[in-house]
């Protein structure tokens, strides 16, 4: 018999593999000669079909990588070395040439998944869903738990955490080559993302207000890596790369940016109004400070039906002195609700700066009883060490403040040039020193997880990925004139559209009652 | 002998302050048989008891029935609060998810005894207890109903929660719509409003006309403890979000309401009196003293047709229109201000779709539109009276 390659004699690997593999709800199908071949595939109801079988993704049999880079490697993309699944990243199919959305050829039908375990590439779930029904489906519930064998690096972060009458967590953050990785390709992704509705908007595709988030991805993504799908998270009106983090798709992202039919709102709501239910992101709110008693809310909601999870409240600065805030944060320290508030304070509140706006600029000490951490929020590991944490202490003792010190590259909005209340110098000296992005492309260089030119293949990648959605995005059909009455009201109400005037609703109407249940 | 008989049971009705009415001692829930009732504002039953012989109109009618004049009273006494509290109560012990929020609901038992008893039942976390922040615990509440619990907010004062007005129009309202209808918003926002006695003027607010424009909102207020049980839990079993107006002056109506378990139509509107020669609308607490006038009328020889719309928000104008098309003259005689009032888009609804029918001018009586002033007399004259009433139909019936 012809010798395997090297990998497949690790035993972890295959003891690795988790249960969850072996439900009857997957079915399993597996060439028992060529463990290659393995291909395990489930249905998941709620998503857009994706059909990647191993045949179609073109994979081909690659060294798996467990430590230093080692020349065996045939494939070019760094998930190629080796990608594992950790227990809170969604899993998703991955072709050979990387990236998280498949972006790859063959997108075909509903759910199925390909999950290579014996080759060290990182398979994803397109299932958020299937994903939040069953966490465990994946791993233990130990957050450290590795797919496989792969190394763990740890780095420190950059600044120390700042505990308000709490102990702030260590500086060490445990990561793996493929969080990493990961890490690179949706800020990419989204900074990607951002880049191209600004252009977008200067060609008039999407109109009114365009908040946008480049800049401040770490936040997002950071957030996203210590939670799970069950875990809510509501954020105002920046709210596009906390939409895709939360597994929206780019094609709806586009589409509801422009007004289109295939919008997650089904473009009735807008770039303020992106929301998804499946997965607990609950918009999306245009009033400042508005959506931060809704989190409590939801927080509220969470320990009434004791479900386990936490709510992250996302606010702005600027948002920061309002009321109302201080109002559900009374509430929520009094019932003990699992409520994280994070401000993502990037410094100006529109056109104001923070010191102009506030007597007190240090946002996480402003809950006073309530303790409060400040984050580095343009420092991705220290965003997820500080998630982490948060949600530990939520979940025993009630509201936390996290204080994410980030800065965001644009305006305000797409009106605002971003320029009229600070210098330019000021916006290049961030990019320079502070970058996300930048700061995950060294950490990758100095760990030697990918080359320079890898990494360039990986965004090459993401620009047509996000090319080709905005292209399906601008296929898609504006709403039906009849989709202005639906959805007014639950159950039937608004929805007939009579012959005689075009206005049905109100007074006008003609079903008269709704049947209750 | 019916009409005295009517009048009985009208004047056992009347707001009268000073006169205490004592409660029939506080009866558990009555039994349900688990049937369900859903009487029509017409009256007429559907369900398996349609058969039994039952009070279906809250005040006596004309036409009145003799067997339900002869009956063993079926149904039991109770105030209009503690009608609401039946039906709350009700509605908790159905369905888990729905929860009780607002100032002093938990311990202190509600500013009006509403939610009396309630917390030591039920529990801290369904009977909840709030500080004084109308703007956040709305939103609250509407945060926790966007993942499925049903809560009931109340405020103290329906003016108190104009401070959450932008909760209530942006979030509660429009959620349904900006999301492309994945998230619903099973709210109901209760609390008491209209002019009370002597309370000053931030406390005699009538919410309505706000309200009223807000998309995704549907607006219910009750007038007799009959219809406040009924419309407590529809509002509180439908999906989208409600607003029930109560009357502050309202709380102490007694009346027998059946012992079946029933729920009302949130967008019926009731006849309280079928008439011939003029159609008065009306809600809330303008209802007494329409009927009143109404007393006034029928000696002088008029016949009016009283209607108690209930339904703010959206009109039931199939009741209506049937009604203007049989008296063709129509006065409306409402609590809310005379600017942007519900009377004034009543009108606007009336004259759109049924200018045909119409043989004189469409009346509204509202209150002035001055803030309610603290000495008696003057608030007196700022809410409609039953003389003005009176004077109106004749004008139309001329």
């Amino acid at each position: 018999m012809s010798r395997l390659p090297w990998y497949m004699y690790r035993k972890e690997w295959y003891t690795s593999v988790p249960d969850g593999l072996q439900r009857p709800r997957l079915t399993q199908k597996s060439n028992s000669d060529d463990l290659l071949q393995r291909e395990v595939s489930f249905n998941c109801p709620d998503l857009l079909r994706r059909n990647l079988t191993v045949a179609e993704l073109g994979l081909s049999p690659v060294a798996g990588r467990a430590g230093p880079r080692r020349s065996q490697g045939t494939g070019s993309s760094p998930s190629d070395r080796g990608g594992f699944l950790h227990e809170s990243q969604t899993p998703r199919a991955v072709g050979d040439t990387g990236g998280r959305r498949g972006g790859v050829r063959a997108l075909k039908f509903v759910g199925e998944v390909v999950l290579e375990p014996c080759r060290g590439i990182a398979v994803e779930f397109l299932s958020l869903t299937d994903r939040g029904d069953d966490p465990e489906m994946f791993g233990p519930e130990d957050p450290n738990w590795k797919f496989g064998s792969e190394p763990t690096i740890t780095v420190e972060t950059s600044v120390p955490f700042t505990g308000h009458k709490i102990d702030p967590p260590s500086r060490s953050v445990e990561t793996t080559p493929s969080e990493l990785l990961s890490f690179f390709r949706e800020m990419s992704l989204m900074r990607r993302m951002e880049i191209a509705a600004d252009s977008l908007y200067k060609s008039k595709l999407i109109r009114g207000f365009c908040h946008l988030y480049d800049g401040q991805e770490a936040v997002a993504i950071g957030l996203e890596t210590s939670i799970t799908k069950k875990d809510a998270i509501i954020t105002a009106y920046r709210d596009h790369c906390i939409y895709l983090a939360r597994g929206g798709t780019l094609v709806e992202a586009f589409s509801e940016l422009m007004g289109r039919r295939a919008g997650c709102s089904k473009g009735k709501g807008g770039s303020m109004h992106f929301y998804k239910k499946d997965s607990g992101f609950f918009g999306g709110h245009g009033i400042v400070g508005a959506q931060v008693p809704l989190g409590c809310g939801l927080a509220f909601a969470q320990k009434y039906l004791k479900e386990g999870t936490v709510t992250f409240s996302l606010y702005g600065d600027g948002a920061a002195n309002q009321g109302q805030l201080f109002e559900a944060l009374n509430i929520s320290a009094l019932w003990d609700l699992p409520a994280i508030l994070v401000c993502e304070n990037n410094h100006y509140g529109m056109g104001t700066a923070e010191w102009r706006a506030a007597k007190s600029p240090a946002y996480y000490k402003r809950g006073d009883y309530v303790p409060g951490l400040k984050v580095d929020g343009m420092d991705v590991l220290a965003v997820k060490q500080a998630a982490k944490f948060a949600k530990e202490y939520a979940l025993k003792n009630g509201p936390m403040i996290l204080e994410m010190d980030t800065y965001r590259y644009h305006g305000h909005s797409m009106s605002d040039p971003g320029s009229t209340y600070r210098t330019r110098d000021e916006i290049s000296g961030v990019r320079q020193e502070r970058d996300p992005i930048e700061r995950v492309r060294k950490l990758i260089f100095s760990h030697e997880l990918a080359t320079a030119s890898e990494l360039k293949d990986i965004e090459k990648e993401v620009r047509k990925e996000v090319d080709d959605a905005i292209a399906e995005a601008k296929e898609s059909p504006m709403p039906d004139p009849s989709e202005l009455f639906t959805n007014v009201f639950v159950k039937g109400f608004g929805v007939e559209v009579s012959r005689n005037t075009c206005m049905s609703f109100g007074a006008d109407r003609k079903e008269v009652k709704a049947i209750l249940p | 002998m019916a009409a005295s008989l009517q009048s009985a049971v009208f004047l056992s009705n009347r707001i009268d302050p000073h006169r205490r009415l004592f409660a029939s001692p506080a009866r558990s829930l009555p039994g349900t048989k688990g049937s369900i009732l859903v009487v029509r504002s017409d009256g007429r039953i559907s369900g398996r008891l349609s058969g039994r012989n039952l009070i279906t109109n809250a005040v006596a009618t004309k036409a009145d029935t003799p067997t339900s004049s002869t009956d063993s009273k079926p149904g039991h006494e109770l105030l209009l609060f503690e009608a609401l509290r039946e039906g709350l109560e009700e509605e908790m012990d159905r369905d888990p998810r729905v929860c009780v929020m607002g100032e002093d609901v938990g311990h202190y038992g509600g500013s009006y005894k509403v939610t009396k008893g309630l917390a030591p039942k039920y529990g801290d976390l369904r009977v909840l207890d709030t500080p004084i922040a109308e703007n956040s615990f709305t939103g609250m509440g509407i945060g926790a109903a966007m993942t499925g619990l049903r809560p009931v907010i109340e405020g103290m004062n329906m003016g108190f929660l104009l401070l959450a007005y932008n909760q209530i129009s942006n979030n509660c309202g429009m959620l349904h719509y900006t999301s492309g209808g994945q998230f619903k918003i099973p709210v109901v926002i209760r609390g008491p409003g209209g002019v009370g006695r002597q309370l000053g003027a931030e406390h005699s607010q009538r919410l309505e006309s706000y309200f009223q424009s807000i998309p995704g909102l549907q607006m219910v207020a009750c007038s007799t403890p009959y219809n406040a049980k009924g419309l407590m839990k529809a509002a509180i079993r439908s999906d989208n979000p409600v607003v029930l107006f109560e009357h502050v002056l309202l709380y102490n109506l007694k009346e027998r309401i059946p012992d079946e378990e029933y729920v009302l139509c949130l967008e019926e509107a009731e006849m309280v009196r079928p008439g011939e020669h003029v159609t008065i609308l009306t809600y809330s607490r303008m209802r007494y003293h329409v009927m009143q006038a109404a007393k006034t009328l029928v000696n002088k020889g008029y016949d009016p047709e009283v209607i108690d719309i209930r339904s703010l928000k959206p009109f039931d104008l199939y009741t209506i229109g049937n009604s203007v098309k049989k008296t063709h003259r129509v006065l409306i005689v409402e609590e809310c201000m005379r600017t942007g009032g519900i009377g004034s888009s009543l009108r606007a609804a009336i004259i759109d779709n049924f200018w045909d029918y119409l043989d004189a001018p469409i009346m509204c009586l509202s209150s002035q539109d001055v803030p309610t002033p603290y000495a008696g007399t003057l608030e007196e004259w700022t809410v409609v009276q039953p003389a003005q009433i009176v004077a109106a139909v004749e004008q139309l019936c001329q």
